[in-house]
């Protein structure tokens, strides 16, 4: 499928705007003859990862995207690195469902861990094929052959062949085995720098090509209008005062409304000027009386584990503890509200969207307006950061259906008040923790339950995935129930206790629709379980630190642990045992830790934090973080320690922060004032960070893992300054 | 809605722009002159996305009218500098990995380029409170704090402290 995209460039230095730049006379990226295959390209053929020019420059289709994290700099890393190219000649396609792999979805920390170990074994298969063809062309043994800076040399020698010479424009014609010889990690020499972010350049002067900044030709501006309450029904439609608006165009399906104007002004007005009437519906509970109302939602339990031991552990414990956690509903917050243009045709359609999975989202936009798949192509095209499922996948089927209602392409942006309103939310839960402690001061036994929504309403998955868009639902269409997914994410604590059991109840429904942000349910099952380790040093009359060691035995939690406290330069105390805390200013002084591994399997970190508490003006400002952080191999410092400085920060902000409110009909955070999140004015002075690299060992997820720890330190903290156990985030004192 | 011509100056080129003169300047630069480097992030002047300098001052584009922003020479991050040639704030910003989205750092760069112009050696806190009415969701403020002070030296060094436009 041709793409007829526009793109507005706009020339170095004069002002000058060129319009009708072609975007299908870029697609070959300068590799003349080398065909793309059909969609989708298949993961087993060599030639749907990588084209070699003849000039050399080497073209990466990944399937991966980059949500603002720096992974599209970090992968093409692991590419130049195994390949022995140079970085700075390979260009990246990212998530366009007619030419990139379907590596999955780029979700739960995983692009690194996995699709960087496929694109580092296409890449040793390629090096490998080109060390074939160099020793056939050249009449030499291929290990008298070394590849350097995408040029094949002969070891003692002057043959050389250069990539672009011996494959340039041509197919591999080849299979990824997945039997390459991938290189010895004490070889790298591209892995593991901190190589700078490849699109910053475009990014820091205003170049850089938003999903909010693509421009088809002839395109309408839309924008949707929400129900004024949750589950209302459309009454009636007035479009009367529309009639001098340019273009302007009305399109209802069901409760589905949205407008279309020429200009994006008109949009705007139009979305103002209409008279929906909605039916009244009042379908939320109390907001004070969300944890309450979420344990009464029928659930399907799932046992995660149960030593069988529990309570008889606890009945014989020297001394029990127990507590409850509460967590609200909180929302991405993407600083961009969500945006897609779409340009849908009557047998095929185009859709550029800031989805996470490009391949998925392909499937169930061809559902929603009736094609076959193959007819329809998404181009991912880089969005706000998302933290997850936001608004991304919903817009484009706003923008979809707008489009094929009045048959032109139609960007369509969602406002402010669309976004905090409608985007699925991250996760109200209900912790609850009873633990015994033995007369030595050691765990013997920890009963830990969670109420849970689900953490994933992603579009796509079967006959009905199309149904997850919140247009289709507003439009009629009724999900399948699907497994509940997240909630139980790091329920179990990472300790060696003799006796844990965990049961999540996995809630059927929610007050409000929920998916995917930053942890999933990790934040929340971490925030309780550390603050309980906490309550449990101080029934133990334990040092914070020495009793989370009396119960690590994995030596790299021992680690991170230990390296947490010697940054910070902790010194052992039961917490809240000074009282000679205050400040200079009258502030109370605290510093609490944390420690988790995330999911059990991915990243280890551990953080201990210093927090100011005003008991007068009632805030608490975290003024300094330390993190020790292992996620084995390192890719990119400075990449990790970015990712790192901004998962405390939003750690921070969510911890102290925020909370959805909402009244009986609808979400009442409705922009920054109602949502605040935290500004350059509360964030802390410092944020140390001891990177653990461990080259020895593959890489782990480590996008997410470092939020988890922050809530628990955070209360542990605002405890050591103030004797306070706070257990309801956001954290009020 | 009753359109007018309105000539504005942006980045030095004029531009006769045919509009309703109540149309928010964000829009116009975004879609009648393709300038995107100015972003839409509420339409409310909570977040700062939108920033872009007239007459030298950072302001909202997307709460600023085409009449207002008529009154004086509007300059946007396209103008400030390019890859080639970055503005020193948006050097700083590179050398600093001062982002990870980067769908705020118009309004970031905008607002630091403001104030390092009339304040040559902002303090931290100068440059804290600058910022604070700009929001960052990715959590890059550390970066951008050192980016901003980076720059202040970049600007004194370059052009004696006038760094802006």
């Amino acid at each position: 499928m041709t793409s007829t995209l526009s793109r507005r460039d706009f020339l170095k230095d004069t002002g000058v705007l060129i319009i009708g730049f072609s975007f299908a006379g870029r697609t070959a990226f300068g590799a003349p003859g080398a065909q793309r295959q059909a969609s989708p390209p298949l993961a087993s053929d060599l030639d749907s990862w990588l084209v070699v020019a003849a000039d050399g420059s080497i073209t990466v289709f990944c399937g991966k995207v980059e949500l603002g994290t720096g992974v599209s700099t970090a992968l093409r890393q692991i590419v130049a690195e195994e390949l022995n190219a140079p970085f700075e000649r390979i260009a990246w396609v990212q998530g366009d469902s007619d030419r990139t792999v379907d590596q999955g979805s780029t979700v739960g920390s995983q692009s690194i861990k996995r699709g960087g170990a496929q694109l580092r074994q296409a890449a040793a298969e390629a090096r490998a094929a080109l060390l074939e063809m160099a020793s056939a062309r050249l009449g030499v043994p291929v290990d008298s052959l070394v590849v350097s800076n995408g040029v094949v040399t002969e070891r003692s020698g002057t043959k050389r062949m250069t990539f672009g010479e011996l494959v340039g424009g041509k197919r591999f014609e080849r299979t990824v085995s997945g039997k390459a010889k991938t290189k010895s990690p004490a070889d790298y020499t591209i892995v593991g720098t901190p190589v700078p972010r490849v699109e910053l350049p475009a990014k820091m002067t205003g170049r850089h090509v938003y999903v909010h900044d693509v421009h088809v030709d002839g395109m309408l501006h839309g924008r949707v209008v929400r129900p004024a309450s949750v589950g209302a029904k459309l009454l009636s439609v007035d479009d009367g005062a529309l009639r001098d608006l340019p273009g302007a165009r009305v399109v209802r399906k069901g409760d589905f409304l949205g407008v279309v104007a020429e200009r994006e002004q008109d949009a705007i007005r139009a979305s103002r000027m209409l008279v929906a009437t909605w039916s009244p519906s009042e379908t939320l509970p109390p907001m004070a009386e969300l944890h309450e109302t979420l344990m009464k939602i029928p659930a399907t339990d799932r046992v995660v584990t149960d030593s069988g031991g529990v309570p008889a552990a606890i009945a014989r414990a020297a001394k029990t503890v127990k507590a409850r956690y509460t967590w609200p509903f909180q929302m991405h917050g993407s600083i961009g509200a969500s945006c897609a243009v779409a340009d849908v045709k009557r047998d095929s359609a185009t859709i550029w969207s800031s989805t996470q999975g490009a391949h998925t989202l392909k499937n169930a936009l061809a559902q929603l307006i009736g094609l076959p798949s193959d007819k329809v192509r998404v181009i991912w095209t880089e969005g706000s950061g998302c933290y997850g499922h936001n608004g991304s996948d919903d817009a484009a089927a706003d923008a979809a259906l707008l489009s094929q209602s009045v048959g032109r392409p139609v960007r369509l942006q969602w406002s402010r008040a669309d976004e905090h309103g409608w985007e699925p939310k991250g996760v109200a839960m209900v912790m609850d923790v009873a633990a015994g402690l033995d007369e030595g001061g050691r765990i013997v036994g920890w009963d830990y339950a969670v109420w849970t929504p689900t953490h994933s309403s992603r579009p796509g998955g079967g006959a009905n995935g199309a149904a997850n868009f919140l247009a289709a639902q507003l439009a009629g269409a009724v999900p399948t129930a699907r497994p509940s997914l997240g909630g139980d994410r790091n329920s179990r604590h990472t300790y060696t206790v003799s006796d844990t059991r965990v049961v999540a109840h996995l809630l059927q429904s929610a007050p409000l629709r929920t998916s995917s942000f930053r942890g999933l349910g990790s934040p929340q099952n971490s925030f309780a379980n550390e603050s309980f380790m906490d309550e449990l040093a101080v029934a133990a009359a334990a040092d914070p630190v020495e009793f989370r060691l009396r119960h690590l035995t994995d030596p790299r939690a021992v680690a991170v642990v230990k390296a947490a406290a010697r940054l910070a330069q902790w010194e052992p105390r039961v917490a809240h045992s000074k009282n000679a805390n205050s400040g200079a200013s009258g502030a109370l002084h605290g510093r609490g830790m944390a420690f988790v591994q995330y999911e059990g399997t991915e990243a280890y970190v551990a953080a201990i934090v210093d927090v100011d508490v005003d008991p007068t003006a009632h805030t608490v400002r975290v003024t300094h973080a330390c993190i020790a952080h292992d996620c084995g191999l390192i890719v990119n410092p400075d990449g990790l320690r970015n990712q790192i400085e901004g998962n405390v920060i939003q750690g921070v902000s969510r911890t102290l922060k925020e909370a959805v409110a909402f009244d009986r009909s609808r979400v009442t955070s409705l922009d920054w004032r109602s949502y605040p999140i935290l500004t350059f004015a509360e964030v802390p002075d410092a944020i140390e960070i001891e990177l653990i690299d461990h080259p020895e060992l593959p890489s782990v997820g480590a996008g997410e893992a470092s939020t988890s720890p922050i809530p628990g330190a955070i209360a542990n903290a605002i405890f050591d300054a103030t004797g306070r156990r706070l257990r309801d985030v956001p954290l009020r004192v | 809605m009753p359109s007018s011509t309105t000539r504005i100056v942006v980045n030095g080129a004029p531009h006769d722009v045919v509009a309703d003169p109540d149309t928010p300047l964000l829009y116009v630069l975004r879609d009648d002159l393709g300038l995107s480097g100015p972003k839409f992030g509420c339409g409310l002047g909570q977040c700062g996305a939108c920033t872009v300098h007239i007459d030298g001052l950072a302001v909202r584009s997307c709460r600023t009218p085409l009449s207002t922003a008529a009154r004086g020479p509007i300059t946007t991050i396209e103008g400030l500098g390019s890859p080639d040639k970055p503005h020193p704030v948006q050097r700083a910003f590179i050398e600093a990995q001062a982002a990870q989205c980067g769908y705020c750092s118009n309004g970031m760069i905008m607002a630091a380029a403001a104030l390092v112009a009339r304040n040559k050696r902002p303090t931290r806190t100068q440059i804290r409170s600058t910022l604070n009415g700009n929001l960052c969701r990715c959590g890059t403020h550390m970066r951008i704090i050192r980016a901003v002070e980076r720059a202040a030296e970049l600007s004194v060094v370059r052009t004696g402290g006038d760094g802006d436009d």
